[in-house]
This record gives C-alpha cells, structure tokens and sequence, in this order.
C-alpha cells in the first residue's frame, strides 16, 4: 500500500510541475536567483543519489563491487563513451568483480 | 537523424534497467508500469525505487522524486513560448515535457519544426519506455539475482551520466561535492529518504556562498 501511496504522490507532483512550466505566464519563474537555484538543484540530488546508490547498503556505507562499476562508468564518461556504454560498463564491471568473489 | 537514434538507445536502454531496478527494489509489475506511464521522467522514477527499497516512507520517497521532477517545469516554460500550444491542449501536451522532448524542440530552426520534434520525440520516446520498462520488469523475473548481474549498479551509473555533463564550472562541482558528503555522512544518522533531501541544501547553500564572495570581490 505504501508503494501505491509513493506511487499516487510522484506521479502527480511531478505532472503538477510539468503542467506548472507551460502554464505560468513568463517571468514568475525568470528571476536569476530561481533559474540557478533550479539548475544546482538536480545537481545536488543527482551527486548524492549516486553517492547513496553506490556506497549504501541500508543504512550503512559499504565499499562492494558497485564502485568498481562506478569507476568503470566514470572512465566511460571521462573517454566521452555514449551513454549505452556507461551504463553497459558499470554493470559488466560490477557483475565481474563479484563473480571473483570479491565484492 | 543519428542523434535521434542515440536518444532513442540510450532511452531504451535505461527504460529496461528502470524495468529490472524497479522490480529488484519489490515493486510489482503493475506498480513498475503504472510509474513508467504516469510519471514518465526517468530520473524521478529511479530515485523513488532507490529510495523505497532503502526503506524509505512514501512520502520522502516522492519528495526526492519530485524535486528532481521540478526541472521539468522549466523546460516547459521554455517549451511554452517556443511551441505556442493553444491552451486545450496543454494538460496533454504537459506529460511530454522532459530532457529529451526540449532538447530536440529547442534544436529546431523554426515553431513548426519545434512543434513536430516535440511531437515525433515525446511520442517515440513515450512509447519505448513504456515497452522497454515493461521487458526490464519481466525479465527481472527470469534473470533471478538481479545483483548477481551487477544490474543494481545500474542506477548510480545513470545518475553519474545525467550528472557528468551538468559540471561544468566550479559551482556545479562543489554543489555536487557538498551533496556526496551531506547524502553519505547524513545516511547512518537520518531515516532512509531524509539525507537525500538535506544533500539537495547544497544548492542553496553553494549559491549563498558565491553570490557573498562576489559581492565582497565588487567591494573591493
């Protein structure tokens, strides 16, 4: 049920703001403060979302294979490799490393 | 052409890990699909399944969903002036208002060929997620130990490869930096979902900061 709810409530917060963007007249959402704000926004939960994803188990920070995924995915990126191949990295990676038996 | 094609791999691609991640943190198939078809913003999708099966409330969890569903309200103040939608046809318009669509629009020389690259790309796009998201949850089933795949990896990887291209001046990198250690340092101490949220300070934060050492540098 509490999946539902989550579910119920993303869906329509997100609608609300993309109905918000082409509804509000021009200049409400214009001022520079708000514009950076929105920009640095997404920067912050994209890091931290990473962040958790790879090194959290729980509530616990653990070091297992998904950050040798992570680096592979980030050397992907470094060498400008299209996304197919980040995503496609991390996971072969992180599948190899644990099938050595180390993470 | 080849960049439509790009666009399109890239988001068949990360509709099937949504699919296989969704149905790895617990969420049924009805659930994973109901989130695909009705939110229909990636990365809002992967953070709220990430911050279920961390335990998460539900309400915490659509919080860090949506504000990173709020960008999208951007882009469609952007869209609105470019496509000059009549009023009717907005609220259906609205659901295709994401990364991609905006991209390919804003590309466009003139408003006829934005309205039909917003309209060719959200369709399109639409409909291979949806497809896509639908496969990743079926085969999750028969792949088994979805981790024994290294696919639980797949999630953090796509966060990095929406994020790498958004750091690009100091700012963004110590918004990010900030955000890593307020997200990890905070996780053992706050409920699941919370540190997230608290990571998303950062922006203001950063900002704040910047904004006091240029005032002091015109001062001087």
């Amino acid at each position: 049920m509490n999946v539902w709810i989550a579910i119920g409530v993303t869906v329509l917060g997100c609608y609300a703001v993309k109905l918000a963007g082409l509804l509000v007249p021009a200049g409400v959402l214009e001022r520079p403060v708000v514009k950076r704000l929105a920009a640095l926004v997404p920067v912050a939960l994209l890091a931290a979302l990473t962040a958790q994803q790879t090194f959290a188990d729980g509530q616990v920070l653990v070091l297992d294979a998904r950050a040798a995924g992570l680096g592979a995915a980030a050397v992907a990126l470094v060498l400008r490799a299209p996304f197919l191949l980040v995503v496609a990295a991390a996971v072969l990676v992180t599948a190899g490393v644990r099938a050595m038996g180390v993470g | 052409m080849r960049d439509a094609l790009g666009v399109g791999v890239a988001v068949g691609l990360s509709g099937f890990a949504f699919g296989v991640t969704s149905a790895g943190s617990g969420l049924t198939l009805m659930q994973t699909c109901a989130l695909s078809l009705l939110v229909f913003t990636g990365a809002s999708q992967f953070a709220l399944v990430g911050a279920l099966a961390a335990g998460g409330g539900p309400f915490t969890a659509a919080a860090g969903a949506f504000f990173l569903g709020v960008r999208n309200a951007f882009y469609g103040l952007r869209l609105s002036q470019l496509l000059a939608l009549p009023r009717a046809v907005r609220p259906f318009a609205a659901q295709w208002v994401i990364d991609e669509t905006t991209a390919v629009a804003l590309a466009q020389p003139t408003r006829r060929a934005a309205r039909i690259g917003f309209v060719v790309t959200g369709l399109s796009l639409y409909v291979l997620w949806n497809l896509t998201t639908l496969l990743g949850a079926l085969g999750a089933g028969t792949l088994g130990d979805t981790d024994a795949w290294g696919l639980d990896a797949a999630g953090p990887a796509v966060f990095l490869a929406l994020l790498a291209p958004m750091l690009k001046t100091g700012t963004e990198r110590a918004v990010a930096g900030l955000a890593v250690l307020l997200g990890l340092g905070l996780l053992p101490v706050l409920p699941a979902g919370v540190p997230v949220l608290m990571a998303a300070l950062a922006a203001p934060v950063v900002l704040w900061a910047d904004g006091r050492r240029k005032g002091r540098g015109d001062e001087e």
